[in-house]
């Protein structure tokens, strides 16, 4: 069903509402420039400061350096955040108290072509952030494979499975009180999702759990490719990660629909 | 009528009143995430990371009871300025409360005063839900923890108050978000809250010194810890003093611009 939904998708239409974006941005862009510079600092933290707390950490048969192992982590979880946050709080704002998209579907534009067009204003953003990211731990000798470069699609994938995943919990959010929840749950991942620490070093009963959260699937990719351990699980979390956007992408334009049609 | 302006402080405590009043409404969100972050930080890094760093065996404590009073500082310090940013700018700008107040025999120092009370009301109870998790995860090693209450009060006023006067300065919302990160999260990443200051280069040193967060958080360790002494204690806690006074100066000026001239 989404298939026929997605043959039937304009590009034109889509590219609409992303340049209706690109259009209001361009005076905020030192709220745009910030999402440069604090991931960099969170870079220079947790990996260089903490990192001489922990020294070397277990990873694929040896040890790695801390800030080795914590970087291409911290690009996962910034693509994560990036999208969270746009389809999240700035989607909410258009849907509930700017009444945007009452005006959108008023034009010939579909549900499935705006949540397009917005994941597509949220990848074009955190696909930048993400480059300059990985530009800067390449700069600091964090990446060892020349791999590393395809972590930068990999973090793009990232982006549009938790922008696809967040637009479709918005449509379900009530009121300014219900962050509160999605905040819970973007901490629980960073904490949780094998970001600091490898799968191996959790009680073996919160292992599944922590399989099943999508930013797993995204560090462990980031991190192979960053460190030059390819293995084919990799299609696994590669695949895990395009059903969440397909699965996010469904149910926001359904739910879009239903919320927004008369 | 009277009676309520003379009296000092009568009117910080009736605008102080009002703010809680509000607060009964919406309590519930705040608390329970005031309760579940930190549960959520100290597992996280208790599970995690920190079996990590105690292998190093270089900080002479285990991570975990070197971190928390750390998070808990800085949970004091994230409170008093986001209770500072927003909320104060909509009672200047949108709902327009504070001119509501000034058309009762409120003065400007009561309102200022009333909303910085509630500010620190906000910080104390989201710190003492912390220091009782940090009870349960075994961290608090010493009777002296119950000191960080009273600090953690002193660091929400040093931070909330020269917010106050920076927000009573503002004509859009926009610079709230940088505010954020361009202040508060480099604060909270280079105040010594995850690793100790010594590791950062000389040049960061310097500006960590300067931040009330890094002296909210040496004062918190030492008594979480058990070994507070007594002269750095002093000297942490009197620079926070001069931060708090300052800020009150500034605010009450910036509210007054703001509201009457």
């Amino acid at each position: 069903m989404l298939t026929t939904l997605l043959l039937r998708v304009s590009p034109r239409r889509a590219g609409a509402v992303v340049e209706r974006n690109v259009l209001v941005h361009r005076r905020g862009w030192v709220v745009l420039a910030s999402g440069f510079f604090e991931p960099l600092l969170y870079l220079l933290s947790l990996g260089i400061g903490l990192g001489a707390l922990v020294g070397r950490v277990p990873f694929a048969g040896e040890s790695v350096a801390y800030p080795v192992f914590l970087a291409p982590a911290m690009l996962a979880v910034q693509a994560m955040n990036a999208a969270l946050t746009e389809t999240t709080f700035n989607v909410f704002g258009k849907l509930k108290y700017m009444r945007l998209y009452d005006a959108v579907l008023a034009t010939p534009v579909t549900p499935l072509e705006l949540a397009l067009g917005e994941i597509g204003w949220c990848l074009a953003r955190s696909g930048l952030y993400s480059g300059a990211f990985l530009g800067l731990m390449a700069l600091l000798g964090l990446t060892p494979s020349g791999w590393a470069i395809l972590a930068w699609p990999a973090a793009v994938l990232i982006g549009f499975a938790f922008a696809a995943l967040g637009m479709a919990l918005t449509t379900f959010l009530r009121s300014w009180q219900d962050f509160d929840y999605v905040m819970i749950i973007m901490m629980v991942m960073f904490m949780f999702a094998g970001t600091f620490t490898p799968l191996g070093a959790y009680p073996a009963w919160a292992r599944p759990l922590v399989e099943l959260t999508p930013l797993y699937h995204g560090v462990t990719i980031t991190r192979g490719l960053s460190l030059g351990h390819l293995d084919l699980a990799m299609l696994g979390h590669a695949a895990y990660l395009v059903g969440c956007c397909i699965l996010g992408l469904w149910v926001a334009a359904r739910r879009l629909g239903r919320l927004l049609q008369p | 009528m009277t009676a309520a302006i003379a009296a000092p402080g009568r009117g910080a405590l009736h605008v102080f009143a009002y703010h809680l009043i509000g607060y009964r409404r919406t309590w519930w969100g705040t608390a329970f995430s005031s309760f579940l972050l930190p549960l959520i930080y100290l597992a996280g890094i208790g599970l995690g990371v920190g079996g990590y760093v105690d292998r190093g065996h270089q900080l002479g404590v285990d991570y975990l009871s070197f971190l928390a009073p750390g998070v808990l500082a800085a949970t004091g310090l994230s409170i008093a300025i986001d209770e500072s940013m927003y909320r104060v700018y909509s009672q200047f700008a949108w709902d327009r409360t504070y001119e509501g107040m000034l058309n009762t025999p409120l003065r400007i120092v009561d309102i200022v005063l009333g909303q910085l009370a509630f500010v620190v009301f906000r910080a104390l109870v989201a710190v003492t839900v912390f220091l009782l998790v940090m009870a349960a995860f075994g961290t608090v090693h010493s009777g002296w923890a119950v000191g960080v209450l009273p600090t953690a009060m002193l660091l929400a006023l040093a931070c909330a108050a020269p917010t106050f006067a920076f927000t009573a300065t503002q004509h859009t919302d926009s610079s709230f978000a940088v505010l954020t990160r361009f202040v508060v999260i480099p604060v909270q990443l280079f105040s010594g809250v995850f690793f100790p200051i010594a590791q950062l280069p000389a040049g960061v040193r310097v500006l960590a010194w300067l931040s009330p967060l890094w002296h909210g958080v040496e004062v918190c360790r030492s008594l979480t810890l058990g070994t507070p002494r007594w002269w750095p204690v002093l000297g942490h806690l009197g620079y926070l003093a001069l931060w708090a006074a300052v800020g009150l100066v500034l605010a009450h000026r910036a509210f007054r611009r703001r509201l009457v001239v």
